[in-house]
């Protein structure tokens, strides 16, 4: 996946000033920085359902939103995207088919994320964090190259936050790249790399331990915030 | 576009209603319902049958541009249609699946208002069932369409549902079911040969009137059919598979 200077513009703010990076297949990316930083942007322009103003994005060799990629790159959006009538086994039959995912791949990724017991449960009755496991699992039908998962773990207990990342790191064995953004900062080590993102810009990009050491920081959050700080002096 | 994903958008738009029981009663319930009120209010047979079609016309284009138009609302703004963008659904895909779905709906529509209207109402049909039924479901298709189209120009609920006034009432009042269109001042005639609900009214009268199809209901039915497909890609045109 490369990303060259990527520019966009939300109504007459500039929200991405230029972005350069590259990740490698089977890389699973962290994408850490506060709210209103853009990630949320930069995830809508990897799957392409941005308007860019400017630059490049190339995922799996074609560029973002091809129509070659809708069935290769899965894609979670932070507010679950979900029919709120419909039981979680109904909607994830209904993408299924849309991917053309095999029968049988809506009961698969129900269990990948522990929803078997509610397949049954309309949506809108589930809890949030329910919710967002079940928007997860729509990603995941159909076993795509890419996952660009927008908050996925945001209101689950501990337990559930392990078994997925958990997940993700079996996907990830098997060759899937995932980008993961995520506020939380003890998530962040637990990937192979960061991208902390500030106002729009990559702030710092390597792994946990490179940044913790070249900041001197004990911990991720406080590696943060010295990079902002260092970046202010 | 790819017909298995077509249907499946249909058969989820079913299923949707399917768990929405109250709403389901609502579409079937409040034409017929309205129209046992019309029967009563006019207490006419004679005035009853020239003016119960006019309504069977008007009734499932109102009530299916409102559905649609909220339904078409909540997939813009819940984010299952950026979902299903990023997916390998094409724009014609989610149309057709509606029109589908609700073009079925409509059918069942008319035909519980036709059946209580034929029997225990007493209507006397001139012209031929089927074609009332297929003018019907056509004004629905047409309702459902323009809902579509409406919907994109809403942000919000409470917007959408202002649409219907807006989209829907000057066209009733242009249709000639208060007074001929020719009657009205030349500007407003000119108007009402532009609103495809006119032709709509056109159908359903000359069926008052004519035992047999006639040319005029059969070019009546064409233009209901072209001005839906018209508002379909209109409707496709402002489906984006990128926003801002």
């Amino acid at each position: 996946m490369r990303v060259r200077d990527l520019r966009v513009v939300r109504g007459k703010r500039d929200v991405l000033h230029g972005l350069t990076f590259e990740i490698a297949r089977g890389e699973v990316v962290g994408l850490l920085g506060p709210s209103g930083c853009g990630k949320t942007t930069l995830m809508r322009a990897l799957v392409g359902v941005q308007v860019v103003a400017g630059g490049e994005v190339t995922v799996l060799g074609e560029p973002a939103g091809s129509a070659g990629l809708r069935r290769r790159v899965g894609y979670a959006t932070q507010a679950p995207a979900l029919y709120a009538d419909l039981s979680v086994a109904e909607n994830l039959r209904y993408f299924a088919s849309v991917l053309g995912a095999p029968r049988g791949d809506a009961a698969r990724v129900m269990d990948e994320v522990g929803l078997g017991r509610h397949r049954d449960q309309v949506a809108a009755t589930l809890s949030g964090g329910q919710l967002n496991r079940a928007n997860l699992a729509v990603a995941l039908l159909g076993e795509p190259q890419v996952l660009v998962l927008d908050e996925p773990t945001v209101g689950l207990d501990p337990v559930l936050r392990e078994e997925l990342w958990e997940l993700f790191r079996e996907l990830a064995g098997r060759g899937v790249t995932l980008i993961v953004s995520s506020h939380v900062m003890d998530e962040a080590g637990r990937t192979d790399r960061l991208l902390l993102m500030r106002e729009g810009e990559i702030l710092a990009d390597g792994t946990p331990g490179a940044l913790r050491a070249s900041t001197g920081a004990a911990d991720l959050e406080d590696a943060f915030l010295r990079l902002i700080t260092g970046e202010a002096a | 576009m790819n017909p298995s994903i077509t249907l499946a958008t249909t058969r989820r738009i079913l299923a949707q209603l399917r768990h929405d029981h109250r709403t389901l009663g609502l579409l079937v319930g409040v034409p017929a319902l309205l129209m046992v009120l019309l029967r009563y209010v006019l207490d006419q047979p004679g005035l009853f049958d020239r003016v119960g079609p006019l309504l069977l016309g008007v009734f499932p284009f109102v009530i299916m541009f409102v559905v649609t138009s909220v339904a078409t609302l909540r997939e813009r703004t819940g984010g299952t249609l950026e979902r299903l963008m990023t997916m390998p659904l094409g724009k014609l895909d989610l149309l057709l699946g509606y029109a589908l779905a609700f073009g079925l709906v409509a059918l069942v529509q008319v035909g519980a208002v036709l059946a209580i209207s034929l029997t225990w109402l007493g209507l006397d049909l001139r012209g031929p069932v089927a074609a009332l039924v297929v003018v019907a479901v056509l004004d629905a298709l047409l309702g459902m369409a323009l809902g579509l189209l409406a919907s994109a120009f809403a942000r919000t609920e409470f917007q959408a549902v202002q649409f219907m006034p807006a989209f829907v009432l000057p066209q009733v009042l242009l249709c000639g079911l208060i007074v001929p269109r020719d009657q009205m001042a030349g500007w407003l005639e000119a108007i009402s040969h532009v609103l495809p609900l006119s032709y709509a009214i056109s159908a359903m009268q000359e069926l008052t009137r004519e035992p047999a199809v006639t040319a005029t209901l059969t070019r009546d039915i064409t233009i209901i059919a072209a001005c839906t497909l018209l508002s379909l890609l209109l409707g496709a045109a402002t489906l984006r598979r990128r926003t801002p």
